[in-house]
């Protein structure tokens, strides 16, 4: 910010962009003049090379040769890395071991897209062209690829876990009505539209600069100082923005960072990895598939009694994140719904598969799913529109239905208010009445509807991790300067946290600049993930600015003769009694006056603990709700559909600002309902990714938005936590909202059979399934 | 050498490899790293930017996949980047709506975003739902679900069309035209690969007897696969973009003649003017920038299992003109493929012409695709109908699939059961049952044998339904 600029602003004047109101994303008109700059787009120092990965070629087998000559003479090649070249670690498992950064022959590989060894050429395309060259034999080995596969050999990655409330059992054998079922659920691809990158540049006394297009810069930074065999303060990790995460460079961009560094090393000199898309896909760890089975016990009016559900978790070749997400899925196997008696079993099946990953959601989406489909089940079986049994089922302060099988008390109860609300609005009961009439004379086309809601729980289950830091400048022009522990991806967290300075210090927010995220300056940072970004490092900001705030007042009041309690910010200026300063002026005084305007602010999480032992605990802070109520309209011949409306209300809190927010909600349901429908991964018998580029992986279009598409922010909800401004996490709960296309679809297939019968319809719902199932309903109704 | 503009400055490259993207060229040589590379397979239109071409007086622009396109078809033409739309510290109004609209998240496919909504901007008088669609669906984005990139395409017509564009599209005309006019040799050579441009169909004729082992490139959007992905490097490249007699398309009283060179996007108007349905299936072949690039013989000539049009060509009864030298036979398009990714094409001879028959009436014509989505996915079956019926008598019927078999093949079984009967439920059930007879189906990615079968058959009796001889059906059987 230039000091004239400061200088003339507009004192006086409310300050512009502070929390609640809604200025656009920060880098937004940089986005659309293509200023903004990714990793791939920064100018690259002299000398700089270009490193390329080998992926191997099958599921599972020995390396028993690797002949690399053909490689190190190719066209523009300098330099190869195996594995014994690595003077550290060579283990790059984020939480637990078990990832190596790449196999050495006699190694096993444990799945198709494993790292053989890597490469370093003077361009992008000669690298990639060179790590085509290795010869490679292999020995096969006996694979696992399916859940079903893993789970006959007892092969897991970690423990089996069980939280249970009361005799589920006994609750279901008494029980009036009894369902059993199974659901397989698929996992998804993130794809971020910008892959992998990291750019490495050696720093001297054996340093590296990292740029990296990483959620976890620390553990970056950590993991490239083990590899290289330095200390973590010789290695600085430096991310601007990223272009998508959603969790998929939690853990995964740390291999390629790792590996870049290790031959910006061995060169001496710059070196950038990209992963084309191609390789991306295959090499990349993705949502976790899964297997539910349950059984439910009921009484005629649809109150649910017991449940009895087994969570299995496809976690592909390695643990990665695979016990914490096992935890989150547990965590929301009763998604919104008061179970008196539960057993939930958590179970991490090995495949021999790329290792599954954090993906927005975490677990959640694919529990809820599974307690969702239940829910209509039940609906069914007692002959009541699923939404009745849902309300019938809720959370409520009465009687003691507000505490979850894991023993957290529910403080805010929001969800009836809220599905209410949205009932009304989206004129749920005359559509419904309009579709079944519909239905009735239509043999061909049908339509479906749900509304489904969603309760998300907002911590990291791994209580270390709700901890974060933040570093905060104001310099004498009175420009200010903010570092925080976060990752900006696209949601808009850069934003929000300036929001939170310029509410604080009543300046508008142009004053402040976001500093890209960099652990030299903020260090021990958690990953930007489980939607806790603004959450956790706007409470560090503003604890930062509390602080800088706190000395100024007590200057101001003693340097103006006046009481504290009459200095205060408003409208860009401190306002001490009768007298008025301009926020660029007061930092220039307070500087000649030598008074410290720079300061750390920190902040943990309060409240939360979780006891793996006992299988209980609080381990969130609260609970972020949302509902959402989808129309499909379904060929039957062909299974082919489309989602004609959907209308949304989500509890953000107290928004800190209601346009970004918007912005999660309407981008996470489009990506969950991608996961639903029309996202397949597929796997062939050995192993190998079929689905391994963009034309046979196919994330929804602009085309595939409902045509009607209501969101609505809950009104007066503020948070009963104190939160940043008592607001509400958004970033992952709006995926979930998705759940309710999903269901519609069956409701649609279930139309066929008069609503007698439930459709088997395993995840993603696409088209050939939903012919599938439609077949069925129609055989079975023939019946 | 090839000359053509970036922007509005006068730009000649000499020696660069022709194998080279104009993806490549824009962020490794020109260093305009707006331009971000999502895919590299033309799926996702991260790349995309704004190709300009003079048309007599006028000047049209399209958006293109810039993976997509090689360097050697910027020749004569203008190209448009995102750094290109801001003028000064401005915001062209396509930007600002955007961001107005809160159209960018992460950031990292908007620059595409913005050259898909600007090319719209100079095409469309006012916007509407259904095209703004078409014009993104080639648009990839991850986070924000796209309303908000809807909203700002309907936002910018809120700003009139003058801009820097409009206030130099007579120069920038007048520059292209001049480019087009020098009858320079058009080509590049460099470390020993070729890419040649001919004018004439006497010297593309000729240039294929020559060099036997050419490559063609017809749109290219196939092609450039080979080299991105695949990372070969072609030798020879011969361009049929400017040969003139093959960019024209004509109406001739029996038959359309269609040009070799004609692009999905050139042919639609008077395609869809004889086969009004086919407008569904050419609206769903690619993206709007695939359509913009990829032409028609091209798609032929690659013999793709899944070529969803030249089912629908073999089902109109389309004929294929093919020349070597100074020697031209005319082929039915069935008869073209012979085999996977095989054809009756000999060695230097290509694709002339398509010619599509004037349907004879009353016909009935119909063509469906099914596949996993709905916008740019390729077919897990493609079924495309031509009948011509006396009342409910077929008195001519020919049918085809694409995706049911290793070629894009007529059901010849299916047809002899419908052929002269009067369409009924036991004709229909019989049709069905003999596709059976005609393909057998393959399972992968996008379908199993099972369901394409079942599907296929499906689609026959949607046609039958369509037709309107099976009562209880006034609620539709198509979501289209």
């Amino acid at each position: 910010m230039p000091e004239e600029s400061v200088n003339q602003g507009r004192h006086g004047l409310p300050p512009q962009g502070v929390s609640g109101t809604s200025p656009g994303h920060d880098s937004a008109q940089k986005h659309v003049s293509g200023e903004a700059l990714f990793v791939d787009d920064y100018p690259l120092p002299a000398g700089a090379l270009h490193a390329y990965v080998a992926l191997g070629a099958k599921a599972r087998g020995r390396v028993t040769s690797l002949d690399l000559s053909r490689v190190r003479s190719a066209d523009g090649v300098v330099d190869v890395l195996v594995l014994d070249d690595i003077p550290g670690s060579s283990d790059v498992g984020q939480v637990f071991a078990g990832d190596p950064i790449m196999v050495n022959p006699g190694d096993e590989l444990m799945f198709s897209g494993q790292v053989l060894f890597a490469v370093a050429a003077t361009s992008h395309k000669l690298a990639r062209r060179a790590a085509r060259l290795a010869e490679v034999t292999f020995d096969a080995l006996p694979a696992d690829i399916t859940i079903e596969e893993g789970l006959a050999h007892q092969n897991f990655v970690g423990q089996a876990y069980t939280q249970q409330r009361g005799d589920a059992a006994s609750a279901i054998a008494a029980a009036e009505n009894v369902l059993k079922g199974e659901l397989h659920i698929g996992g998804q691809e993130h794809l971020y539209l910008e892959s992998q990158v990291s750019l490495c540049v050696p720093e001297e006394d054996g340093g590296m600069l990292v740029y990296s297009s990483t959620q976890s810069p620390s553990d970056v930074q950590r993991l490239v100082a083990a590899v290289l065999d330095i200390p973590m303060n010789k290695v600085i990790v430096d991310v601007r923005r990223i272009g998508g995460g959603f969790g998929g460079k939690e853990t995964q961009a740390t291999q390629w960072a790792c590996i870049a560094a290790l031959l910006a090393k061995k060169t001496g000199r710059a070196m950038k990895l990209r992963l084309s898309r191609s390789e991306d896909m295959p090499a990349t760890g993705k949502r976790h598939n899964f297997l539910s089975r349950y059984s439910v016990g009921f009484d005629n009016a649809g109150q649910i009694l017991g449940l009895d559900m087994q969570l299995t978790a496809g976690c592909g070749y390695s643990a990665d994140l695979s016990d914490a997400v096992i935890h989150r899925a547990m965590f929301h196997a009763d998604n919104a719904y008061y179970l008196p008696a539960a057993r939930i079993e958590g179970r991490q099946v090995r495949t021999h598969t790329v290792s599954s990953t954090a993906f927005r959601g975490f677990g959640a989406p694919q529990a809820m799913l599974s307690i969702e489909s239940i829910i209509d089940n039940i609906a069914r079986a007692v002959g009541k529109d699923p939404l009745e049994v849902r309300k019938l089922n809720f959370y409520c302060a009465e009687e003691g239905r507000d505490r979850t099988h894991y023993g957290q008390k529910i403080d805010q109860h929001v969800m009836h208010r809220l599905v209410n609300r949205l009932e009304k609005t989206s004129d749920y009961k005359n559509r419904r009445k309009d579709i079944m009439t519909f239905n009735a004379s239509s043999p061909v086309l049908k339509k479906g509807l749900s509304l489904t809601p969603v309760k998300f729980g907002i911590a990291f289950t791994q209580t270390h991790l709700n901890q974060a830091g933040a570093l905060l400048h104001i310099h004498k022009d009175g420009s200010i300067e903010i570092n925080h522990g976060g990752t900006e991806m696209g949601q808009g967290l850069f934003t929000k946290v300036a929001q939170v300075i310029a509410t604080e210090f009543q300046v508008d927010l142009q004053t402040i600049k976001c500093a890209p995220t960099r652990t030299d300056k903020v260090p021990n940072t958690s990953p930007t993930a489980a939607s806790t970004g603004s959450d956790l490092n706007g409470m560090a900001a503003r604890n930062a600015a509390l602080k800088i705030k706190k000395r100024l007042i007590r200057f101001a009041a003693k340097h103006f003769g006046v009481s504290t309690a009459e200095v205060f910010f408003a409208n860009q200026q401190l306002i001490a009694g009768a007298r008025k300063i301009a926020f660029a002026e007061l930092a220039q005084l307070a500087y000649l006056n030598r008074v410290s305007l720079s300061a750390t602010g920190y902040y943990r999480t309060p409240k939360v603990n979780y006891d793996k032992d006992t299988a209980t605990g609080r381990p969130f802070l609260y609970y972020v709700n949302g509902a959402a109520v989808s129309e499909v309209l379904v060929d039957s011949l062909t299974g082919e559909y489309k989602v004609t409306r959907v209308d949304i209300c989500e509890d953000v809190g107290q928004p800190l600002n209601p346009a970004l927010d918007r912005g999660q909600i309407e981008g996470g349901f489009i990506q969950g309902m991608g996961w639903l429908t029309s996202e397949e991964l597929v796997w062939d018998d050995q192993g190998r990714l079929e689905s391994r580029d963009l034309s046979r992986y196919k994330i929804p279009t602009a085309g595939d938005v409902p045509q009607v598409f209501n969101i609505e922010l809950l009104p007066d909800s503020s948070n009963t936590e104190l939160t940043i401004y008592h607001s509400k996490a958004v970033g992952e709960p709006p995926l979930m909202l998705a759940i309710s296309v999903w269901n519609a679809l069956r409701d649609a297939i279930s139309s066929i059979s008069n609503y007698q019968f439930n459709p088997d319809l395993d995840a993603p719902a696409t088209p050939e399934r939903v012919y599938l199932a439609c077949g069925e309903m129609i055989s079975r109704a023939a019946r | 050498m090839i000359k053509f503009l970036v922007n509005q400055v006068e730009s000649e490259v000499v020696d660069l490899d022709p194998n080279t993207t104009l993806l490549e060229y824009l962020r490794d040589h020109l260093h305009r790293c707006g331009t971000k590379e999502g895919c590299g397979t033309g799926d996702c239109g991260t790349c995309t930017v704004v190709i300009g071409q003079a048309e007599g007086d006028g000047l049209h622009y399209q958006a293109v996949n810039a993976c997509m396109t090689l360097i050697g078809s910027l020749h004569g033409k203008q190209l448009i980047t995102l750094e290109d739309l801001s003028c000064g510290d401005g915001l062209h109004p396509v930007q600002q709506a955007l961001v107005d609209c809160h159209a960018s998240q992460c950031g990292f496919c908007i620059p595409g975003v913005a050259m898909s909504l600007f090319a719209y901007r100079k095409n469309h008088q006012k916007p509407d739902r259904a095209s703004i669609i078409q014009a993104l669906e080639g648009n990839l984005c991850r986070c924000t679900g796209y309303r908000p990139m809807i909203d700002a395409a309907m936002k910018m017509f809120e700003t009139d069309d003058k801009d820097i564009f409009s206030e130099s599209k007579a120069s920038v005309t007048g520059i292209l035209n001049k480019i087009q006019r020098e009858n320079s040799q058009v080509s590049l050579k460099a470390g020993g690969k070729s890419y040649f441009a001919p004018a004439s169909i006497q010297s593309l004729s000729s240039l294929l007897l020559e060099q036997p082992r050419a490559r063609l490139v017809a749109g290219g959007t196939d092609l450039c696969l080979e080299i991105t992905q695949s990372l070969q490097e072609i030798d020879v490249l011969i361009s049929l973009e400017r040969v003139r007699e093959l960019g024209s398309i004509s109406r001739k009283k029996d038959f359309l003649e269609i040009g070799a060179a004609v692009t999905f996007s050139g042919a639609r108007q008077e395609l869809t003017a004889l086969y009004p349905h086919l407008s569904g299936l050419i609206d769903r072949l690619g993206s709007l920038q695939i359509r913009n690039t990829g032409t028609l013989a091209g798609n032929i000539a690659t013999a793709s299992a899944t070529g969803d049009m030249s089912a629908a060509l073999i089902a109109m009864g389309a004929r294929l003109r093919l020349r070597r030298g100074d020697e031209s036979r005319s082929i039915r398009v069935e008869d073209f493929f012979v085999g996977p990714k095989t054809t009756a094409l000999s060695r230097s001879e290509f694709i002339e012409q398509i010619r599509v028959p004037v349907p004879a009436n009353p016909r009935f014509f119909r063509v469906y695709k099914i596949s996993k989505r709905t916008a740019v996915d390729i077919s897990s079956t493609c079924g495309a109908f031509n009948l011509c019926l006396d009342g409910n008598v077929v008195r001519s019927v020919t049918i085809a699939f694409a995706g049911m078999a290793e070629i894009p093949k007529r059901a010849k079984h299916c047809e002899q059961e419908l052929l002269g009967q009067e369409l009924c439920e036991a004709t229909v059930k019989r049709a069905m049952q003999a596709l059976a007879q005609d393909f057998t189906a393959i399972s992968d990615v996008r379908a199993t044998a099972e369901y394409r079968l079942e599907v296929s058959r499906n689609l026959l009796r949607r046609l039958f339904i369509e037709y309107g001889c099976v009562p209880g059906h006034s609620r539709g059987s198509h979501l289209a």
